[in-house]
């Protein structure tokens, strides 16, 4: 079997499967935070510093953070590995791919930090 | 094998079925999120700070660019959603026949439609 060391599980099929996993998350959180926007009249700091300041939310908030990096990952590899191709980008397609990757996985690590950090020290 | 073989991929003379339109959107989508959901961050981050901070991030909402990049966000979003949860229906051999498909890639531009239609009506 063919496996490729960049994708997040090196298995099509699991990278399918968390693909799946982690989009029903996101999309339950999409549905809670609209929610909450919609039954919320005046949504104002107190309001909702309370929302997401609750530990279910911010347990909620993690699992989203973490689902959407990796989804967002398994995303942008396939479509990295679809055009950072020679027949696109030349013979250095190997490394524009590579550090393609690597500005993804370092924006992506960024942006879980900085969430993490964020949601939890209200 | 000879690994330079000749291609011809000139995407303006491919045929674009429908689905084909809806399935690259949904890629598209997924793309311009990763820079939407930054967005999204920065202005929670912004609103979650402090009392002053809420009205900073209702401030910024409140210039002209603002609102327009927060709707083409959610469009972005809600497009992606629904395009997922047709995915889904799919890999369980729900409405996966071409006609099903290209009926269901109509549905979700609708909902997309009427649901970013409705974002926008309570962001103004």
């Amino acid at each position: 079997m063919v496996t490729n060391v960049t994708s997040l599980t090196r298995s099509g099929l699991a990278d399918f499967v968390v693909q799946r996993v982690t989009a029903v998350i996101m999309g339950l959180y999409t549905l809670c935070v609209v929610g909450f926007f919609y039954v919320t009249s005046d949504v104002d700091y107190t309001a909702l510093r309370g929302y997401f300041g609750s530990f279910g939310m911010q347990t909620f908030t993690t699992l989203t953070v973490l689902s959407a990096a990796a989804h967002a990952w398994i995303g942008l590899w396939t479509v990295g590995t679809d055009y950072l191709r020679p027949h696109y980008v030349g013979r250095h397609a190997a490394a524009i791919r590579l550090t393609y990757q690597a500005g993804v996985l370092a924006l992506l690590f960024f942006f879980v930090v900085w969430s993490l950090q964020l949601f939890w020290t209200l | 094998m000879k690994t330079e073989r000749p291609v011809y991929l000139s995407l303006t003379q491919f045929a674009w079925p429908f689905t084909a339109i809806a399935s690259i959107t949904h890629r598209v989508t997924g793309v311009l999120l990763v820079l939407g959901v930054g967005f999204l961050l920065w202005l929670a981050a912004m609103a979650l700070e402090s009392s002053a901070g809420f009205a900073a991030a209702a401030a910024t909402l409140a210039q002209p660019w603002a609102k327009p990049v927060l709707l083409a966000t959610l469009a972005a979003l809600f497009y992606h959603l629904f395009a997922g949860i047709k995915h889904i229906f799919m890999d369980f051999h729900i409405g996966d026949s071409f006609a099903a498909a290209k009926a269901s890639s109509v549905v979700v531009f609708v909902l997309t439609f009427i649901a970013t239609a409705a974002a926008g009506a309570w962001l103004w």
